[in-house]
């Protein structure tokens, strides 16, 4: 991963030949970011390691401003920040040099065709204007938008518009790539495109990226690593495949119950399991302890409860049980 | 297997250093500008001043009976009186959506996440009002200079009123600096154009409006002050060492064109941000 390839502060050497582990290509320490007296971002202490990480949560969760706040756009109230080895608070244009970010929201630079806008947006970044028109070209091609390059952005779908931004955060070739929310508004062909393209940049073409997303499927599939965010703080991280590691049991339910299965969760919820029932009627149950009678005890709840079970089958825990966990989600 | 891969690819030229995106912010403006046939025709327009000018020195130059039109520093400084409307106009035409159409296009994050600071983005952002603002005032009042030395085929008067370069030069760019800066603050502070141009010509004739009516009552000059026009002219006239029209003091109109420009880059310092952060 290109986090490995990072400079130092000189721009002269790679900072893993400094060093001999590789490096987070972002660390937090006790940050805190407050909206007035609300505060976005509790006492956050986290670090990012190299490759795709996904940053998982809920709308309010802290995701944006946690990226706003590397970016310098908002100033923590406390705490320390680097990124790429950087500190945020006394070197942000070098950082901004080397980071590619697409916005949430639309954004673009009014009165442009593409291939102007992603041009003007490289040589903001310091290329020199042949080499940034050279790249405009190439990266608009790369996100599927090389037909409709001289076509002004304002009269773009939605779906073209959050291309576009991914070309612009591109186009200098960054060594971290901040995407927040990148299949936001677009249709389900547009979705696995973008996705497949985000995929790509982490996977084949070895750059580092942080995904911002409410979306657990856009995680699972683009990411190796995941930071679950609630209410400004940090409810879990790790890799994926490490957190979906069952440390327990999780039962897949279906159950018929003529007196209705409030009491039936409750009593499974008492007994310490965790239940989470989906919009398709489809019970999880998650047993923390395993153990070869988990199964026979949600038996045995269920009949207590005059409640039939009509199919369980044991199943692996997905990122939604880990979200779910994370947040506290009942 | 494709003949040319278009996939992505690293870059590996070189990047500038930090700095210099204000020049790229700069230059992307006015190109921007001359690509409207809008903006070329008001340009054209605002320099007809210059060439009736140029039409009178030259006269005055060769012409015996045409002496009564022989340049002073009255006619520079009026020329660049002359010169005001199209000022105003240019400044709401190029400066109204500089910042305003950024904002409604969340333009600034865009900007904001790229290595250059709020200063550049607005030094950027000023440096094209600047050159625009500078091309119907400093460079005819200059080429007027360059053109009495050549008709006249001598330097006595340019030697002889050598003030008025720098005289030129500074009230130019007290002008251009007010204007400027006043018209970027407008812009920063809503995401309609239309809105700041409102807001601009407010400025300027609610100010002069405010003046007319104190003027009324008093039928006295005193309170030009003002009037951010006023204030302007009667700074040219210092500048140019002409008498001062109004009763005002002078460093009554310096402070309200110096608290203009101090404002202006408060509210820019204040607007001018990557978030809208409401607490």
């Amino acid at each position: 991963m290109r986090s490995a390839s990072a400079e130092t502060c000189s721009g002269s050497r790679p900072y893993n030949q400094l060093m001999t582990a590789p490096l987070p290509v972002v660390t937090l320490e006790a940050v805190t970011v407050m909206y007035g007296q609300q505060a976005a971002l509790r006492e956050v202490t986290v670090s990012v390691p190299a490759g795709a990480v996904g940053l998982l949560g809920p709308n309010g969760a802290g995701k944006s401003t946690l990226i706003k706040s590397l970016l310098g756009f908002v100033v923590p109230t406390s705490g320390r920040m680097q990124v790429l080895g950087l500190d945020v608070a006394h070197a942000p244009l070098q950082i901004r040099g080397r980071i590619g970010y697409m916005p949430e929201n639309d954004a673009h630079i009014p009165g442009m065709n593409a291939v102007s806008f992603v041009a003007y947006c490289a040589e903001l970044s310091g290329l020199p204007r042949v080499d940034a028109m050279q790249r405009a070209h190439e990266v608009l091609f790369y996100v599927g938008l090389g037909e409709a390059r001289y076509r002004n952005v304002e009269t773009y779908s939605t779906g073209m518009k959050q291309r576009i931004k991914l070309a612009q955060a591109l186009v200098h070739d960054p060594d971290l790539l901040f995407l927040d929310e990148p299949t936001n508004g677009m249709d389900p062909k547009g979705r696995d495109e973008m996705l497949a393209l985000i995929h790509d940049l982490a996977h084949a073409k070895g750059m580092n990226v942080i995904v911002s997303s409410h979306l657990l499927p856009d995680i699972e599939f683009t990411c190796t690593h995941v930071i679950v965010m609630d209410g400004g703080r940090v409810a879990a991280q790790g890799p994926i495949a490490g957190l979906k590691q069952p440390r327990g049991q999780v039962f897949e339910l279906r159950v018929k119950a003529p007196e209705g299965q409030d009491a039936f969760v409750q009593r499974l919820r008492a007994a310490g399991l965790e239940c989470h029932v989906g919009d398709d009627e489809v019970m999880r149950v998650f047993v923390p302890d395993g153990g070869g009678d988990a199964a026979r005890r949600i038996f045995a709840m269920a009949a207590a409860e005059r409640v039939q079970v009509r199919h369980l089958r044991p199943s692996v825990p997905t990122l939604d049980d880990v979200f779910a966990s994370a947040v506290g989600e009942r | 297997m494709p003949i040319h891969d278009q996939g992505y690819r690293r870059y590996g030229g070189q990047r500038a250093g930090a700095g210099r995106a204000w020049a790229v912010i700069a230059r992307a403006g006015v190109r921007t500008l001359f690509a409207r046939r809008a903006f070329i025709g008001l340009l054209l327009l605002s320099w007809i001043p210059f060439l009736v000018r140029a039409v009178q020195i030259y006269a005055a130059a060769n012409l015996p009976q045409a002496q009564f039109l022989a340049p002073d520093a009255r006619m520079f400084r009026s020329f660049l009186e002359q010169q005001e409307i199209f000022l105003f106009f240019i400044t709401v035409y190029a400066g109204t959506g500089l910042i305003a159409n950024d904002r409604r296009a969340n333009a600034l994050q865009i900007y904001l996440s790229r290595p250059l600071t709020r200063l550049e983005y607005i030094f950027g952002k000023f440096a094209i009002l600047l050159a625009l603002l500078l091309l119907v005032t400093w460079l005819p009042a200059m080429l007027l200079l360059v053109i009495q030395v050549m008709f006249a085929g001598s330097f006595a008067f340019f030697l002889g009123n050598l003030f008025l370069v720098p005289a030129i030069t500074i009230f130019s760019l007290i002008q251009v600096s007010a204007v400027g800066l006043a018209m970027l603050a407008l812009s920063s502070l809503s995401k309609s154009s239309r809105y700041v141009g409102v807001l601009y010509a407010g400025l300027i004739f609610f100010s002069q409006a405010v003046y007319g009516i104190v003027r009324g009552l008093t039928r006295d000059s005193t309170m030009a002050w003002l009037s951010v026009p006023l204030d302007l002219q009667q700074i040219g006239d210092v500048v140019f060492r002409l008498e001062p029209r109004f009763h005002m003091p002078v460093w009554s109109a310096f402070v309200v064109i110096a608290l203009l420009i101090v404002s202006s880059a408060i509210v820019l310092e204040r607007r001018v941000r990557g978030i809208e952060v409401v607490a």
